[in-house]
C-alpha cells in the first residue's frame, strides 16, 4: 500500500504494536534540557531506574541561560539551580551535556541539525513543542512532556496511536523579500492555530523544494503553532549536502548507504492525505501577527482588524481580547505600528541565514534611535560562523546588541525581557499575552521585517526600503 | 499515578479560545525542578489583572472541573499546566478541542481531559453560569458528563480511547507497563542501521 514519507518513518520505527494498545515506538535521539527534564530524572531515581541509552541521548543548557556575561555563574539563583540540576543528573546518568560556554552549547533545535545528530527517516523526541523544527530532515520529530521525558530516558520508547496525515502544498516563486516564515505565518492564518490537530504535516510543492535547509527549518518548527504533532519535508540533496561532514554524520561507506536509505523517504504516489491545503507562493506577502496567537496574522500591507466584523462569536470574543493586550485600534494600518525592541533569534529565525539576511538590510545603516534591536544566535557555532563571517560588526556598528547563544527573549525565563506595555517585533514563534515578559506585546515576523523594522522604528516590510535591491533570499 | 473513576464537583466556566499554556503557568514558574506547588502560578497573570476573572469569583472558588473554549492547552509542551492545574485543584478539564502535547500529558499525570461537542460546552457554560452550585459528574467508567438540569438528569455522552480510559482507571504508569516489553525492544535494537548516529562520544568539528 502507498505511504506517506511520515507513514514510512513511523513503521519503521514499530517496537510492538498489539490491538486495542497504543504501539510502542523506538526513539533514535532524545535531545534534553533544563526545564523540562530535572522532575523524569527525580522519577528514575525514585523508582531505582537508569537511562536506558545515554549514547541517544544529548543535552543542553539553552531556555535560563543569561546571553550576557555567559562565563560567570547565573545571578538568577532559581534558574541556577535548575541548570546545576540538569550538571549533576547528566553526570549520574551519563549523559552527554553541552552547558553554557561550551563550543556545542545553543538552542537544543540548533544544535542538533548543526552537529548532524538530526538525520533523515530518525525519530526524534524532546521535552520541548519545538523539536518539529528536525522534521526538516525529513525526521519525524515531536514534543514531549514531563512524563514521557522519563519514559523515554528509561525506556528508549514511547507509547504512541498513529498520527493522521496532512499534506501543505506550496507551489509556486516566493515573492522577492518573502521568506519562509511568510509561508508558514500565512500557513497558520489559514488552517488556524488548530487546523494541524492529530496531524502530522508533510510540506511539499515546488516552492518548499528550492528551500534552504535553515529556511525548512523555520517552517517545520512553527508546526505546533498550526496545532499539528509535527512538521516535516522529504529529504532531497539539499539536505543531503547540508549534512555532509557534519560532525556525527555517516562517513565513508556508512554515508552512501545512508543517502541510499534516505533516498526511499518519498511519500509514494497515490498515498493517501487525510487533509490538504494549496498554497500559492506568488500570492505570499511579508506577515506579521496582530494578536495574541500566531493564528492571528496578517499581511504587512493591512490594517488591524475590527473584530465587530467576525461572526463567530468565540472568535470575536478571542480578537477583542488580543486588541486590548496589544493596545491596538481597529483601522490602525500595521505598517504604522511603532515598536520598542526588535528580537532576532530563536529556534525559528535564530541560524546562520537568519542572520545574514538580516545583516544585509542592516550593512552600512543605522537602526532607528528610539528602538532596541537584539541580536542572539541560535547557538555558540552560529555565532561562531556569524563573527567570522563579520556579522558581529554589521550589527554592531548598525546599533544592534550582539549576545550569546540561548533562547533569551523569545520567553524571558532569562533577563532578556520587555517590560510591560513595551512592543516587540520578534523572529521568534509565539505571540502570547506576556511570553516575552509581563505585560510585553509581541508581532512575530520574519528576520527581513525584523531588520526593516529595527531602521524605521515600525513595522516594515524590507520592499518598503529599497524595492529595486531585493531579490528572493528563501529564508 | 491516582486511578480516576469518577468524579462529581462544581465547575468554572472558561469562556476562553486558544488558551494557551503560557497563559495556565508562565514561564517564571518552570524554573522550579519540583513536580507539586505549582498553584500560585495557575492563570496567575489573569488572576492579578482581571478581577472578574472566572477564578476569582468566590461562587467558583472551589470548583474542581474546568469548561473552557476550544483549542485549550496549546503552545509550549509544559506539563506543568496540568500539574498546576491540579495542584489548583481541578480533576477535570472539558473542552471541545485540545491541544496534542496537552492531552497526552494530562492522561499521563492524571488529570481527565474531556472532549464534548462545543453544544454541549455551551449548554454547561449556560447550566453552571446560572447556578455555580450545580454538580457535574464526570463518569470515565461510563463514559459521560452529567448535570441536573431542573429535576432532570441532562446526558452528556464523550469518547475517549479504551486503552487511555483503562490506563486512568487503573491509575497505571507506563514506564511500568513498557517494562513488560524489554525484550521486544532488544529485539529491535538489534536490527537498527549500523551508521545512526550517537551521541556519546562527543566528535570534534
Ligand atoms: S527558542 Fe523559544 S521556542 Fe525555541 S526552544 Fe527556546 S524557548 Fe522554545
Amino acid at each position: 500500500m502507498p505511504k506517506t514519507l511520515a507513514e514510512k518513518v513511523y513503521d519503521a520505527h514499530v517496537v510492538r504494536s498489539a490491538a486495542g494498545e497504543p504501539d510502542l515506538l523506538f526513539i533514535d535521539l532524545h535531545l534534553v534540557h533544563e526545564v523540562t527534564s530535572p522532575q523524569a530524572f527525580d522519577g528514575l531515581r525514585a523508582a531505582g531506574r537508569t537511562v536506558r541509552r545515554p549514547d541517544l541521548t544529548m543535552a543542553t543548557e539553552d531556555h535560563n541561560v543569561p546571553t550576557l556575561d555567559i562565563l560567570k555563574p547565573i545571578a538568577d539563583p532559581v534558574s541556577r539551580a535548575q541548570v546545576e540540576a540538569l550538571r549533576r543528573n547528566a553526570e549520574e546518568f551519563g549523559i552527554r551535556l553541552a552547558p553554557m560556554g561550551d563550543r556545542d552549547q545553543g538552542i537544543v533545535h540548533v544544535i542538533g541539525p548543526q552537529l548532524g545528530l538530526t538525520q533523515p527517516g530518525m525519530t526524534i523526541v524532546c521535552g520541548d513543542s519545538h523539536t518539529s523544527t528536525h522534521g526538516a530532515f525529513g525526521a519525524l520529530a515531536f514534543g514531549i512532556g514531563t512524563s514521557e521525558v522519563e519514559h523515554v530516558l528509561a525506556t528508549q520508547t514511547l507509547p504512541q496511536y498513529r498520527p493522521k496525515q496532512m499534506a501543505v502544498t506550496v507551489d509556486g516563486e516566493l515573492p522577492p523579500g518573502v521568506s519562509a516564515k511568510d509561508v508558514i505565518l500565512a500557513v497558520i492564518a489559514q488552517i488556524g492555530t488548530g487546523g494541524g490537530q492529530g496531524h502530522v504535516i508533510e510540506y511539499r510543492g515546488s516552492a518548499i523544494e528550492k528551500l534552504s535547509m535553515e529556511a525548512r527549518m523555520t517552517i517545520c518548527n512553527m508546526s505546533i503553532e498550526a496545532g499539528a504533532k509535527a512538521g516535516l519535508i522529504a529529504p532531497d540533496q539539499t539536505t543531503f549536502d547540508f549534512l555532509r561532514g557534519r560532525p556525527h554524520a555517516p562517513q565513508g561507506a556508512d554515508w552512501d548507504a545512508a543517502v541510499e536509505y534516505w533516498q526511499t523517504l518519498r511519500t509514494d504516489e497515490g498515498a493517501v492525505f487525510d487533509r490538504e491545503v494549496r498554497i500559492d507562493a506568488a500570492s505570499l506577502t511579508p506577515f506579521v501577527t496582530w494578536g495574541t496567537n500566531p493564528g492571528q496574522g496578517l499581511p504587512i500591507s493591512a490594517s488591524v482588524p475590527d473584530p465587530a466584523q467576525i461572526a463567530d462569536e468565540n472568535d470575536r470574543r478571542d480578537a477583542e481580547g488580543a486588541l486590548a493586550y496589544m493596545g491596538l485600534t481597529p483601522g490602525t494600518p500595521l505598517r504604522d505600528i511603532e515598536v520598542d525592541t526588535v528580537f532576532l533569534g530563536s529556534c525559528t529565525n535564530g541560524r546562520i541565514e537568519d542572520l545574514r539576511v538580516a545583516a544585509e538590510l542592516l550593512r552600512g545603516k543605522h537602526i532607528d534611535p528610539d528602538t532596541r534591536m537584539l541580536v542572539v544566535p541560535g547557538s555558540v557555532g552560529v555565532k561562531a560562523q556569524a563573527e567570522a563571517e563579520g556579522l558581529d560588526r554589521v550589527f554592531t556598528e548598525a546599533g544592534a546588541e550582539w549576545r550569546g547563544a540561548g533562547c533569551s527573549m523569545c520567553l524571558g525565563m532569562n533577563p532578556d525581557q520587555l517590560k510591560p506595555g513595551e512592543r516587540s517585533a520578534s523572529t521568534s514563534n509565539r505571540n502570547f499575552q506576556g511570553r516575552q515578559g509581563k505585560g510585553g506585546r509581541t508581532h512575530l515576523v520574519s528576520p527581513a521585517v525584523a531588520a526593516a523594522t529595527a531602521l524605521t522604528g515600525k513595522l516594515t516590510a524590507p520592499a518598503d526600503l529599497e524595492p529595486a535591491e531585493l531579490t528572493s533570499t528563501g529564508v | 499515578m491516582d486511578a480516576f473513576t469518577t468524579h462529581t464537583g462544581t465547575a468554572a466556566p472558561l469562556r476562553r479560545t486558544n488558551v494557551d499554556t503560557d497563559q495556565i503557568i508562565p514561564a517564571e514558574y518552570l524554573k522550579r525542578i519540583t513536580r507539586t506547588g505549582f498553584e500560585d502560578g495557575l492563570f496567575v497573570s489573569w488572576r492579578t489583572n482581571e478581577p472578574d476573572f472566572v477564578l476569582n469569583r468566590p461562587e467558583y472558588a472551589d470548583a474542581s472541573i474546568l469548561v473552557a473554549g476550544p483549542d485549550f492547552g496549546t503552545g509550549s509542551s509544559r506539563e506543568h499546566a496540568v500539574w498546576a492545574l491540579m495542584d489548583g485543584g481541578f480533576r477535570v478539564v472539558i473542552s471541545s478541542r485540545f491541544a496534542d502535547i496537552f492531552r497526552n500529558n494530562s492522561t499521563k499525570a492524571g488529570l481527565l481531559t474531556v472532549l464534548l461537542p462545543q453544544a454541549d460546552v455551551e449548554a454547561l457554560w449556560t447550566a453552571i453560569e446560572a447556578d455555580p452550585t450545580t454538580e457535574v459528574t464526570v463518569d470515565l467508567q461510563a463514559k459521560e458528563v452529567t448535570h441536573e438540569l431542573g429535576g432532570d438528569v441532562v446526558r452528556m455522552p464523550f469518547d475517549i480511547d479504551d486503552y487511555t480510559r483503562w490506563r486512568l482507571l487503573e491509575g497505571l504508569d507506563d514506564v511500568g507497563l513498557t517494562e513488560r516489553h524489554l525484550a521486544d525492544i532488544e529485539a529491535y535494537e538489534a536490527t537498527r542501521k549500523p551508521w545512526l548516529p550517537k551521541a556519546l562520544p562527543a566528535l570534534p568539528a
